[in-house]
C-alpha cells in the first residue's frame, strides 16, 4: 500500500511517500494512524494528535473510521489551507 | 446549453481578463461573468511576509476541484466555469487562485463563484507555508473558512 504525506505531516515523518505492508489487523484509516505512530519517533510526532489529521483514500476525502480495504493509496495531511 | 468547464493547476501566473473573456466570447446566452482572484498579501497579522509557498496533492487536487465544479453546475444554471490554482512559491502581490463563472443572470454566477471559493479553501488539498523574517511556518486552517463552507449545506429551500 502506498502512503503519502503532505505539509507538516510530511516534514515530521521525514519523507513524502513510502510503500508499506499494512498488518491484517489494521482495518481503518484511524487504526493505520495508531499503528504508524508505533513505528518510530518521527511517526509518533507526526500522528501525536490524530484528530486533526485528514485522510484521503485513493484521492477521496474519508473519515478516520473508513475501511482501508483494497486501497492503493492513502494520504495523511493537515487541514487544508488553499484558495 | 454548452457548458465550458476548465480546472487547471499550474506554477505559472495566469491572466484573469483573458480567462474571463473566453467564457463569453462568441456566445449570446451569457449575461453575467463573475471573477474572483485570491492574491498573496504582503503581511500576516501585522508582520511582513516574504512569500507563500503552496504545496498540493497532485491528482487529488484537480479531482477534488472538478467534483465541486460538477456540484456547482448541478446547483446553478451556469454556462461556464474556470478555476485556476497556482502552486509553488508566490510573492506578495501575485495571484494565487482565480474562479470565473458565467451565466445568463448574475445570481447564479455570484453564488457559484462563492460556493467554489468556500469549498476550495476547506476541501482542495493545498497547504500554505508562509516565509517571514523568523523563518517558515505552516498556515493554520481557519474556523471561519469551515463555517463559510458549511453554510452551503443549508436546505435547498433557502436558495
Amino acid at each position: 500500500m502506498k502512503l503519502r504525506y503532505f505539509a507538516w505531516v510530511r516534514e515530521r515523518v521525514g519523507k513524502p511517500e513510502e510503500d508499506i505492508d499494512v498488518p491484517a489487523n489494521v482495518h481503518t484509516a484511524g487504526e493505520l494512524m495508531t499503528w504508524l505512530s508505533g513505528r518510530g519517533e518521527e511517526y509518533a510526532h507526526a500522528f501525536a494528535n490524530p484528530k486533526i489529521i485528514r485522510v484521503a483514500i485513493d484521492r477521496n476525502h474519508v473519515q478516520p473510521g473508513a475501511a482501508i480495504g483494497k486501497a492503493s493509496e492513502i494520504a495523511f495531511f493537515p487541514p487544508m489551507t488553499g484558495g | 446549453m454548452t457548458v465550458s468547464s476548465t480546472v487547471r493547476l499550474q506554477r505559472e501566473p495566469f491572466d484573469v481578463a483573458a480567462e474571463a473573456a473566453k467564457l463569453s466570447r462568441g456566445r449570446a446566452d451569457v449575461g453575467a461573468v463573475v471573477t474572483f482572484t485570491g492574491i498573496c498579501r504582503g503581511s500576516e497579522e501585522g508582520e511582513p511576509i516574504a512569500a507563500l509557498t503552496l504545496e498540493h496533492y497532485p491528482g487529488m487536487a484537480e479531482a477534488e476541484i472538478q467534483r465541486h465544479v460538477e456540484e456547482a453546475r448541478s446547483r446553478w444554471p451556469i454556462s461556464g466555469v474556470t478555476v485556476i490554482h497556482r502552486y509553488g512559491r508566490i510573492a506578495p502581490g501575485e495571484d494565487i487562485v482565480m474562479v470565473v463563472t458565467a451565466s445568463s443572470h448574475r445570481q447564479a454566477a455570484f453564488a457559484a463563484a462563492e460556493f467554489l471559493m468556500d469549498y476550495l479553501k476547506t476541501r482542495a488539498p493545498f497547504w500554505k507555508q508562509v516565509e517571514k523574517a523568523g523563518g517558515k511556518t505552516w498556515v493554520d486552517a481557519k474556523t471561519s473558512d469551515d463555517t463559510a463552507a458549511e453554510r452551503w449545506r443549508a436546505p435547498r429551500a433557502a436558495e
